[in-house]
């Protein structure tokens, strides 16, 4: 394939991704709204005010970078793991396999289509939020490398994730045993300097810690994470999981006999 | 002439220590119309979906207009257009969506394939249906969207796994028609089915395979040709309860007005109407019986079966002498 031909490849595979999640906007797009709504009206507003100040900004305005990133990742993920899984339990991922679209292509395919939705509903909860705060971004453009990279990190976990799944059990595992308590326990809620010493030890190992505080970094300008470790960390993961869904494309696994 | 397909010692031996083809070997010229046959579970499929790489191989090797699938996958895949036996496009999507998608994989613009759809949904008879969800199709016409998808950028060979099961006869002859006209136009079509007198009026050449080895692979002419006998299906005008007890045709009754009579090639057919008028059997029609492949497929099958494959298939083709016949 030429490489026009391979973009006309990309192209399509983005464009029926997208064309998916728009098809059910209500089953993709309302309930993050919804969600979050509810995140802000009891954490932000009634729980909120009870607690005070966090790193000088009022508690809602210091939680919002968190559940807008918490959206992200969660749709992120959830969208490629639900529509590569349904494309190899129904066999359409047969479409793509008889043809000369390049694994590197359908990957990126897959991917573009994750963070589609998990940018788009990472937009829909800012402007959500905007009813309860205002926004001021700090650093734009850190905010937006951020979010993007984090977007892309989990939407190839989700892809890693359909893989192997074997069943629609399989793709709700990982998303209900890994995915939400790493993000709860992510800083979403608080800053590690609120925890003990050991906890907090115990919180620099988990990964989505340095998303958060990376994308509080970039809009408040507060973070309990070095905003470069937050961008290493993220690097250093797509490259280790993109290679290794790569691989795993290549091979086969979960899509050939 | 170029060979469409070859394959040379092609195994296959699936996780659970199935192996379901055994080292097959295959040549399909271009131009030509091929039939694989073979029983469920042969390795029809599995061949199939190594060619289409939807199956990996544990040894041999395939190539398609010379192009090897080990080391020009891509080239490859741009030739083979595939039709599978199972449904297995997004029935949520729309119908022009599905086959304008496909020829996005394979690089063609939307536009370019927005114009081919139309032409193949409007050969097809599904252009009303463009812009309806693929689920709302009915059998028929999910398998002529099969059709549409897998023709969409133009492939020199197309594979059609099973491609009119659960397909009424109007359709299907509809689709024959246009698979001949799609074949008589210059592309190489494979063919498997279970509908055998499909086989046998579309197809040139022929294999069989069976519990993963080729047991046969010729024309379809020198394959028929080895039958010795023709089977006949006369309509009477008086009803026959019994046949005649020294009658020298083999003689099935299928109710007291149908028999069918088995006549060998040697003979003329004016021998048959001697020996009917000979027993007042009066014929108020005939035709041929259409199932000659079904007889040869079943004695290969069954030949092989029972490990008699290098007995000559003439052999077993003398008329068969059942308590139903005389």
């Amino acid at each position: 394939m030429t490489n026009t031909e391979k973009l006309t490849a990309f192209k399509t595979i983005l464009y029926k991704e997208v064309m998916r999640f728009l098809r059910i906007w209500v089953q993709t797009l309302v309930p993050p709204a919804i969600t979050m709504t509810l995140y802000f009206v009891i954490f932000g507003n009634l729980i909120g005010s009870q607690i005070g100040d966090l790193d000088g900004f009022k508690y809602i305005e210091y939680i919002i970078p968190g559940l807008i990133m918490m959206s992200v990742i969660t749709n992120s993920y959830s969208n490629v793991v639900s529509t590569f899984f349904t494309a190899k339990m129904f066999g359409h991922i047969q479409e793509m396999i008889v043809s000369p679209v390049p694994n590197h292509i359908i990957l990126l395919g897959y991917i573009g289509g994750g963070m589609a939705r998990g940018l788009m509903v990472g937009l829909i909860v800012t402007l959500v939020s905007l009813f309860f705060s205002s926004l001021h971004i700090e650093h734009p453009l850190i905010t937006i490398a951020i979010v993007t990279l984090t977007s892309m990190l989990f939407s190839i976990a989700g892809l890693i994730n359909a893989i192997y799944a074997k069943s629609f059990d399989d793709i709700t595992i990982i998303p209900t045993f890994v995915l939400t308590p790493l993000t709860y326990l992510g800083g979403v809620f608080y800053s590690i300097n609120m925890l003990s010493d050991f906890w907090q030890s115990v919180s620099l190992a988990n990964p989505v810690l340095y998303m958060v505080n990376g994308f509080r970094y970039g809009i408040l300008g507060v973070s309990d994470i070095n905003p470069y470790a937050s961008f290493s960390l993220l690097v250093v993961f797509i490259i280790g999981l993109y290679s290794f869904a790569y691989y795993l494309l290549k091979k086969g696994v979960g899509i050939r006999s | 002439m170029e060979n469409a397909l070859k394959i040379t010692n092609l195994k296959k031996t699936y996780d659970n220590d199935f192996q379901a083809l055994k080292g097959i070997d295959l040549e399909v010229k271009q131009g030509d119309f091929f039939a694989l046959l073979g029983a469920n579970g042969a390795g029809k499929s599995t061949t199939i979906g190594i060619i289409c790489s939807l199956v990996n191989k544990t040894a041999g090797r395939v190539e398609v207009f010379g192009y090897d699938l080990d080391t020009q996958r891509e080239e490859v895949q741009e030739h083979i257009g595939l039709v599978p036996q199972e449904f297995n496009f997004n029935i949520w999507e729309p119908v022009i969506e599905i086959v304008v998608n496909q020829a996005g994989y394979y690089g063609i613009d939307r536009k370019t394939a927005t114009q081919r759809a139309e032409e193949l949904l409007k050969h097809l008879d599904l252009w009303d249906k463009r812009n309806g969800k693929a689920q709302e199709l009915s059998g028929g016409m999910k398998r002529r969207l099969m059709i549409a998808r897998a023709l969409i950028h133009k492939p020199k060979l197309l594979i059609l796994d099973e491609p009119t099961a659960g397909v009424d006869i109007e359709i299907r002859r509809s689709m024959w028609d246009f698979l001949k006209n799609l074949n008589a136009a210059g592309t190489t079509i494979i063919l498997t089915t279970h509908y055998l007198e499909e086989a046998e009026s579309m197809c040139n050449n022929i294999a069989i395979i069976n519990k993963g080895e080729v047991v046969e692979s010729t024309s379809m002419k020198e394959l028929l040709s080895r039958l010795q006998v023709e089977t006949f299906v006369l309509d009477l005008k008086e009803p026959l309860d019994q046949v005649p007890n020294d009658c020298e045709l083999s003689i099935q009754i299928r109710d007291p007005y149908t028999i069918e009579v088995e006549l060998d090639k040697s003979r003329s057919l004016n021998y048959l109407f001697e020996i009917l008028s000979k027993y007042h059997i009066r014929a108020s029609s005939m035709r041929n019986k259409t199932n000659r492949l079904e007889e040869l497929f079943v004695k290969l099958v069954k030949t092989d079966n029972d490990s008699l494959a290098e007995k000559d298939v003439s052999d077993l083709d003398t008329p068969a002498q059942s308590g139903e016949t005389a």
